[in-house]
This record gives structure tokens, C-alpha cells and sequence, in this order.
């Protein structure tokens, strides 16, 4: 078989074509030698995918190792298409969170779209049923005219997808940054649920076990992204063709549907979903996985265009595909169900001995390499790296002194801030019925079907934290979503991870990238909150500027009893407002510092992560036991801007004290960590528990009337500032 | 009593008015996927909510063309009560069992959110359950909800009393800005002539439950199940 692989015309590979594939010399080598001879075009491009650093990590791989992934609770950590935790009464949790940043800036509806599909897949591919979607999304200046046409598109796109396969959006972020004019992120996360006695993994095994391709057609879209574009090809009119594929919701609705009736049966025996690099990577991660070879014939693949070679068919990115092994006694019974549903099926291959993927159309080889050493021997890169020049923190005193009511209206009103019920409604946030909290509070709360526990979901990223000190960002991204989590009563369990970075190349953001992942892993540490899966986006950038630096964290956690589930909403007049955690009014770094003092310099506010597990502990079991009536947790914008969203959503003012002795918009304004707001109709108790605790608090206001005082500023009416907090996004999307 | 959801290609909130049906009737419906050959016996036919073979040609065109859509309007003709909501009212208009269209929304957005309706007659198998101008708060989920047809045809079916529901304030005014798609004249769902078909944009199978979404859906159940009963 080798014979006739070298002896095809392709064999003779010119060294531009690999570099055209994005392979350095020192890659190709590897290649040659791996092989012991040229590859064909085909092995050319499925080594390129399988070595890019999308499928390989081969930059981000020594630093991720060192991320906690292990707790009691943990069924499986990363390696798999999702992460699996324990969530008690004999069902698992399944969630992954992915980025698809490049092909929505480039096509933002079609783009962001098939960003959601793809999650779906990775979630549904090990036996869950999705129940839920968020998002976090991160845009450039709203000055720049090119930012409205990507929020515009990127929120119909993911509405598209995630409305027409029936799974609610629930929950997610979105900020904007001129760091993001050259690059948007839209990082996509679905969870799900399955018995955990009924999980499906993607290792392959039984020799002469059918390989079956089920979904849509496979077509010349996403072949290949950026390094498509090679003379060698002679594919100057197919380079031209978009590179980012077409979601089909319709399609992956069926799929979802098909897939669970098969899971249902005892019929496969792995399965994996054709994401990033198609058809290569599913056979590629499952053959090796299992240790054997796999043998395709291309002649099988249900295709929609006519004329396809073995490197698209391989390289496809055509959506809402999957490939499964069977056992073959159960063929007929799993080809009625995709029968039933009108889907593809098609067996295209079967596993062999030998360790080797061969591939064939028209009885040629086209491809015949070893899979163990393509997977063990990919690259893995000790990039140089240099640490952020660490930043003086800055003093209060020595900031203007702006009016307190001036102050929050400009935050409230600021497009970080601002409602972003404008993207939320476009997302069915409700359809399956269990959706208790929607978008708009701490973390969404999701009902597990048919029981009074839920799931609380959350993404959460602090970018200005992270450039201003990667450390320091990465741990605070995971525990503002640990106390997001807390907030609204549920123990957090387990993260998952998108790092998004500028070009890893560069010493500067490689950096960055060691930094955050340093954070992250002292908090997941402490908090004892692994991550399960994850993913990473690097090159973001463009013409040499990166992206601020980005490690999106999705939490989950578990609520025992939806009866004590927690809002930030006020319930109730007369009601006194306590600041649980220590307060010394840290603004560098902060949204009032770059909002209203027009600066972004500054060390971030410090993480105590002792302190984060101890007040949030507390906080939780004030939850738990019914002490408190609302909760909050204190991030962007600080305590008043935290006072005023739960103010806003309960519809009550409040007049709040600030204390003697400080500077009051350091400490109205400042983003100290660790810290919780919660009301509550008996002070005493709470401050004695929180005594107990070793937790600060004090009394800092009470709720009553219809505007927010604040000790001798003038008062802000709630009508006024709800206009300003909802009226932000209406109006930047509709101003012509 | 028995009741049937037919399972299109795409429908997806086909449980949510199981569970719902099911809380009222004390036994769960039989969903019937839109290929099987028997839709079986029926007190009561309902389509669901979704996005019936994804709606690409228009929403519910398709779906309404689909075999068991002849056996559907034929059980209909005799006078089996048929309920569709969202996607199922679509459906509906496009078969010809309902009269008007819905149009994409004035907004050109899909839209989901909680909104209050006005029920305009308690007199109906369907609307039982509640009081006439008795206002409910319950969501939408649509992308094509604006109720659209010709003067003459508004008009009839407000002569006849075949409006069922109109988008309001809280207060139960009809205002602009109460009306979330555009809807002609705030109509939300309408019954065919002899108000054994309704169709509904609004979800009251999504607003059963005290922890999600409040209850004013259950009476639109429970009134239903009892007159059927």
C-alpha cells in the first residue's frame, strides 16, 4: 500500500506546499521521517490539521498540563469532546466551551452559527442531551463602524442556531474593547446532561468494526481556512470559495434527535463529531485513541458536490457530520433510526490492525500513515516567554472627585455595563421549560428535569485584569465565576477553559498566556474547582495588535434545592443591605477609572483566595439556611453599580452610607474582591454569622423608596437610570 | 380523554406542552411523529412549538403540506379540537385551518420575552379557563409572530368573536408598545369559525410552573382538559 502511495504524481511535494500548509521545516522533517518518505498531498493535509496548533495545542499543551483537572466529583477531564462531572441521583453534567473567533469576524451570522453547532456536537456526542447554551462575546470600540455589523450578525447567528434546535441561551457575557477591532471573540458553551452509566467516549475498538458516517453531506466548505490559498493545488477559483462553513440547525436538530434514540441502544461503540479538520480528526482521534489502524473509503462519503479529491474529503469542515463505530450486529437497527430521521448514513470504513489510517477512493491510496506516531510526535513548543511589566497600583486620592450620581449614571450607562437584554431576547432563553433564572443575574439557573435541583451556569472574563497583570486575571476569571456560582446558591464545581491570546510567537503575549493559566491554577487550586475541557484561540491579531488577553471561564454548579435558589433582585422596602467582605477601595485597573477618569492604567485589585472560600462559603450557607433575601456579587464598577443593578431589577431604591474615613468613590466604586452585597429583614444574625466567620461586614444601607441615595450626592431616580442602563444597546445598534 | 402532538421534523418544545398537557390531563399525550401512518384516536390534536423542517422556505409552509397535516385538517372538519401554538399556529395559517398569516416581526428580530396578554372571550373550549378581559403573562418565542390579514378578514373574525387573545399592557391596554411583533391589531391567537382550532404565538406551556415562568398558563390547560373532559 505504501508502494502505491508513493508512486502517485502527488507524492512529489514541494517544500513551499508545506509551508503553504503552515508547517515549519523542522515539522515537515518530522514528517519525512515519521513516514520514510514524502507524504502525498493528502497526508500533507491531514498532518497540517492534525500539527495545527488548533487541533494539537502545541504552544498552550506544557502550560495547560499544569491546570488542576482532578476532583471526587470529576467522570472525565480534558481529552475527551467534553468535560463529564458527577452531579449526583446517577446523572452527569457535559459541558465544553469553544471559541469560533476568526470565522465570525470574518462572516459573523454564518460564523458565530456554526460556533454554536459545533459546541452542540461535542456535547451531544458523548450521550448528553444539551439543556443549556451561553455565550461570551467580546467586540471592538462601538466607534468603530465595523463593531455594530459584528454584534449584529454574531447575536443573529448564535439566535439562529440555538433557537431552531431547541436548546435555551441562557446565559453569557459581552464587552467591548478597541483591542477587539482586528479580532472578535465568540466563545460558545453548551451543557448537558446524561446518565452516567450511559456515557459515550470516542476510543475505538473490535477490529473489523464498521465505521459509520451519519449527518449531512459532506462539500467543499471549510476546507482548509487560511492556508488553503497554494499554486501547487491549482485551485485558484476554490480558493476563493468563503472559508467559513454554513450551519445548518435543521440538520443538527435531527442529529441531536437520531444520535440519543441510537445512544439509547447498546449499538456503538465510540463516536465522534466532525469538528475542526473534519473527517481527519474523528478517525484520527479515535483510531488512535483506541490503539488501531482505520481504513476509509472515500468512494462511501455521502457528498454534496461532484469532483471532490481525498484532501477535501478529508479536510472538509462541512457541519453537523458524525462518525461512529458500531458493533456490526446492530448496523441495521442503528441505520433505521437515521432512516427515520432522513439523515445520511453510510458505512465508510471499518478499523484494522496494524495502527495505520489508510485512505482510499477509486481503489488508489491516497493516504497510508501511522497514527501513533502522528499523534505522539506532534510538535510541542517551549515558546520563549516574558512576564507583564508589573504595574504601580494607583492612588485614589489623587483622582478628580467626580459626583457620585454623575459617576454611576456614566457607569450604568457604559457598554460594558449596560443592559444587554437587547441580545438576550433574541435568544429563546426558555424553551424545555426549566430555565428558573434567565439572563440578567448573577449565573442562570437550569432546572434538572423532573427534580428541585438545578444547574447554575455562568461565563465570566476580566480582559483589562488580565493584561494589567495575567496572573492576577487568570485566578480573578475563575473566581469572579466561582462567587457568580455562589451568588445565587449553588456549589461550583468544575470549569471550563477558552484562552484566548494574541500570536503565541511573540515572547510578550506568550507570556500573558503562562501568566493567566498561572492565575487560573492557583484558584482552581484553592477553590477546589477543576477544569474539566476546554479550548484555545491564539493569533488573534491583527497587524501586529492582539486581542487584550481573554481566558473566558465557564462554571457550573450545583444547586441541591431550587426552594433556596438566590436573585440579585431586591424583594422588599425596608430591608437593610449588607457588604460582606473587606473593602479598601482598589481602582486600578477598574471600570471607574477607565469610564469616568478616561485612564486604564493600574495593578488590578489583589485575590485573596482564602478569602474568596471563606466569604463565599459563608455567603452560600446564609443561602442555603434563608438568612438573606438578595445577593449579589461585587465586580465591574464596584459596590454602587452592584447596589444598582439589584435595585434595578427589583424595582426599590435604597439609601446607602458610606462610611467615615474613606474616600467615598474609592469605596463606591472600587473593585475589591470577594466581596457579596446580600439584604436581608434581620442584620444581626448575618453579622454574627459573618463575625463568626472571620468574614467583614457591616450595614451599608437600606431599601426603600424609588431612587438610590447615596449620603449627601443628589439622588438618582431609578426611572433615570434604568433609561440610561436599558437604552445604551437599543440605541448604539439602531444610530445610523 | 386522549390528546396527540404530532412530532414534526424540527419541533421542538413538543414536551414542553406534553408536560403541561400531561400536569392537566394526569396522563401524558401521545406524541406522534409526522411519518407514522396512524395518528390514532384523538380528543385532541395539538402542533407544537419549533421550527418544523427548520422553516428555511417559510416558517410552518412545509410542514403544513406534509401528509399527516390531510389527516389533521380532515379530523379538524369533524370537528376534533386542534390547538396550535407558535410554530403549530403557523402551521395552521399556512394549511388553511386558521385564517391570516404571520409575517416576520416588525422588528425583524427573533424575540423572546415575557408579555401580557388580553383574553377576549372565556367562551371557547380553549379559553375556558379564564375570565373575558382577564390579562395572563406569558412568553413569546418567535421570530415570524406578526398576525397579519386584509381588512375584511380582521374585521370578520372581530365581528364573530374569533380573536382569542390580543397582546396588552399590564393593565390591559392596548397600546403600541405593548405589541411585541406588530401583530394587526395586537391579535395573538384566533379561533377558526367554529372555535374548535386555536392558534397562538404566545407559549402558556412555558408559564405552568411557579419556578419557571409563573403560572398563567395552567388555567389555559386546565380549562381546556375540563371542557374536553
Amino acid at each position: 500500500m505504501t508502494a502505491s502511495v508513493k508512486a502517485s504524481p502527488a507524492a512529489s511535494i514541494a517544500p513551499e506546499t508545506a509551508t503553504a500548509h503552515g508547517l515549519t521545516a523542522d515539522e515537515y522533517t518530522r514528517i519525512l521521517s515519521i513516514l520514510g518518505r514524502p507524504p502525498s498531498i493528502t497526508e500533507l493535509g491531514i498532518f497540517s490539521v492534525m500539527w495545527s496548533e488548533h487541533c494539537s495545542y502545541k504552544s498552550s499543551k506544557k502550560w495547560l498540563k499544569t491546570l488542576p483537572t482532578k476532583a471526587p466529583w470529576v467522570i472525565c477531564g480534558p481529552g475527551e469532546n467534553a468535560g463529564v462531572i458527577d452531579i449526583g441521583d446517577g446523572l452527569a453534567a457535559i459541558f465544553k466551551i469553544e471559541s469560533h473567533n476568526h470565522p465570525s469576524f470574518i462572516e459573523p451570522f454564518q460564523g458565530a452559527a456554526t460556533g454554536v453547532g459545533g459546541i452542540l456536537r461535542d456535547v451531544f456526542t458523548m450521550g448528553a442531551r444539551p439543556i443549556a447554551n451561553l455565550n461570551a462575546l467580546r467586540f471592538g470600540s462601538p466607534q468603530n463602524p465595523r463593531t455594530r455589523h459584528l454584534v449584529a450578525g454574531v447575536v443573529a447567528g448564535i439566535g439562529f442556531y440555538g433557537n431552531c434546535v431547541g436548546v435555551p441561551t441562557v446565559g453569557g457575557e459581552c464587552n467591548f474593547h478597541p483591542a477587539y477591532d482586528g479580532n472578535c471573540l465568540v466563545n460558545a458553551m453548551t451543557v448537558g446532561l446524561a446518565p452516567v452509566n450511559r456515557i459515550f467516549y470516542s476510543s475505538a475498538a473490535g477490529i473489523g468494526n464498521p465505521v459509520v458516517y451519519v449527518g449531512a453531506k459532506t462539500g467543499r466548505d471549510g476546507i482548509h481556512g487560511a492556508t488553503m490559498a497554494s499554486a501547487e493545488f491549482d485551485e485558484a477559483s476554490e480558493a476563493k470559495r468563503p472559508t467559513v462553513q454554513v450551519g445548518d440547525p435543521f440538520t443538527e436538530k435531527l442529529l441531536i434527535e437520531a444520535c440519543l434514540e441510537l445512544m439509547a441502544t447498546d449499538a456503538i461503540v465510540a463516536i465522534q463529531d466532525m469538528g475542526a479538520a473534519g473527517l481527519t480528526s474523528s478517525s484520527v482521534e479515535m483510531a488512535g485513541k483506541g490503539g488501531l489502524g482505520l481504513e476509509l473509503e472515500l468512494d462511501r462519503v455521502p457528498l454534496r458536490e461532484t469532483g471532490m479529491t481525498p484532501y477535501e474529503i478529508m479536510l472538509s469542515e462541512s457541519q453537523e457530520r458524525m462518525l461512529m463505530v458500531l458493533r456490526p450486529e446492530r448496523e441495521a437497527q442503528a441505520r433505521a433510526i437515521f432512516d427515520k430521521y432522513e439523515l445520511d448514513f453510510a458505512v465508510v470504513g471499518r478499523l484494522i490492525e496494524g495502527g495505520r489510517l489508510v485512505v482510499k477512493q477509486d481503489s488508489t491510496v491516497a493516504a497510508d500513515m501511522p497514527i501513533q506516531p502522528m499523534v505522539l510526535q506532534s510538535p510541542e513548543y517551549d515558546r520563549p516567554w516574558t512576564a507583564s511589566p508589573t504595574r504601580p497600583p494607583v492612588d485614589s486620592a489623587q483622582l478628580p472627585l467626580i459626583e457620585t450620581a454623575d459617576a454611576l449614571e456614566t457607569l450604568m450607562g457604559c457598554p460594558d455595563l449596560a443592559s444587554k437584554r437587547w441580545i438576550w431576547e433574541q435568544y429563546d432563553h426558555l424553551v424545555r421549560g426549566e430555565t428558573v433564572q434567565t439572563p440578567g443575574g448573577d449565573a442562570a439557573v437550569v432546572r434538572i428535569p423532573g427534580t428541585k435541583k438545578a444547574l447554575a451556569l455562568v461565563t465570566d472574563c476580566t480582559p483589562r485584569y488580565c493584561l494589567a497583570d495575567p496572573a492576577t486575571g487568570g485566578a480573578q476569571a475563575v473566581v469572579e465565576t466561582w462567587r457568580n456560582l455562589t451568588a445565587v446558591g449553588a456549589r461550583p464545581l468544575a470549569i471550563t477553559d477558552n484562552l484566548n491570546f494574541g500570536n503565541p510567537e511573540r515572547p510578550e503575549i506568550m507570556g500573558q498566556l503562562v501568566g493567566c493559566i498561572a492565575g487560573m491554577r492557583q484558584a482552581c487550586l484553592a477553590l477546589d474547582y477543576p477544569v474539566v475541557s476546554g479550548n484555545v484561540s491564539l493569533y488573534n491579531e491583527t497587524q501586529g495588535k492582539a486581542i487584550l488577553p481573554t481566558p473566558v471561564i465557564g462554571g457550573v454548579g450545583l444547586i441541591d434545592d431550587l426552594a433556596a435558589a438566590m436573585s440579585l433582585a431586591f424583594k422588599a422596602e425596608g430591608e437593610s443591605i449588607i457588604l460582606l467582605g473587606e473593602t479598601r477601595g482598589w481602582l486600578g485597573a477598574s471600570l471607574y477609572l477607565r469610564e469616568v477618569c478616561g485612564r486604564e492604567d493600574g495593578a488590578p485589585p489583589p485575590i485573596d483566595l482564602a478569602a474568596e472560600r471563606r466569604n463565599g462559603d459563608a455567603v452560600r450557607a446564609m443561602i442555603v439556611e434563608r438568612l438573606i433575601s438578595a445577593c449579589h456579587d461585587v465586580s465591574d464598577g464596584g459596590t454602587l453599580v452592584a447596589i444598582a443593578e439589584m435595585a434595578l431589577a427589583g424595582g426599590f431604591g435604597a439609601d446607602i452610607a458610606v462610611p467615615e474615613g474613606v474616600e467615598p468613590h474609592a469605596w463606591l466604586f472600587g473593585e475589591d474582591q470577594a466581596r457579596y452585597l446580600v439584604s436581608c429583614r434581620e442584620p444581626a444574625p448575618i453579622l454574627k454569622r459573618a463575625r463568626d466567620a472571620g468574614v467583614a461586614a457591616a450595614v451599608i444601607g437600606r431599601i426603600g423608596g424609588d431612587s438610590l441615595t447615596v449620603s449627601s450626592s443628589r439622588p438618582i431616580s431609578l426611572k433615570a437610570l434604568r433609561a440610561r442602563h436599558e437604552g445604551w444597546f437599543p440605541s448604539f445598534m439602531t444610530a445610523s | 380523554m386522549k390528546a396527540a402532538v404530532i412530532v414534526f421534523p424540527g419541533s421542538n418544545r413538543e414536551h414542553d406542552v406534553a408536560r403541561a398537557l400531561t400536569a392537566s390531563m394526569g396522563s401524558p399525550p401521545r406524541l406522534v411523529w409526522h411519518g407514522e401512518a396512524e395518528l390514532g384516536a384523538a380528543d385532541l390534536i395539538v402542533l407544537p412549538g419549533g421550527f418544523a423542517y427548520g422553516d428555511y422556505l417559510r416558517a410552518g409552509a412545509i410542514a403544513a403540506r406534509s401528509p399527516v397535516m390531510r389527516e389533521v385538517a380532515a379530523r379538524a372538519a369533524r370537528g376534533v379540537p386542534v390547538l396550535g401554538i407558535c410554530n403549530g399556529f403557523q402551521v395552521l395559517t399556512e394549511a388553511g385551518l386558521l385564517p391570516g398569516a404571520l409575517l416576520p416581526n416588525a422588528t425583524l428580530k427573533f424575540s423572546c420575552k415575557f408579555v401580557h396578554l388580553r383574553v377576549e372571550t372565556g367562551q371557547s373550549l380553549f379559553t375556558a379557563g379564564y375570565a373575558a378581559g382577564q390579562v395572563i403573562r406569558v412568553p413569546i418565542a418567535h421570530h415570524d409572530g406578526n398576525y397579519f390579514a386584509d381588512a375584511d378578514t380582521l374585521n370578520r373574525i372581530e365581528d364573530k368573536g374569533h380573536v382569542a387573545f390580543r397582546y396588552c399592557g399590564e393593565d390591559g391596554a392596548l397600546t403600541p408598545s405593548s405589541n411585541p411583533n406588530g401583530s394587526a391589531r395586537s391579535i395573538a391567537g384566533v379561533f377558526n369559525a367554529t372555535k374548535t382550532v386555536l392558534g397562538l404565538m404566545p407559549h402558556p406551556e412555558n408559564a405552568i410552573d411557579p419556578l419557571a415562568g409563573g403560572t398563567d398558563g395552567k388555567p389555559f390547560f386546565d380549562g381546556l382538559i375540563k371542557a374536553l373532559s
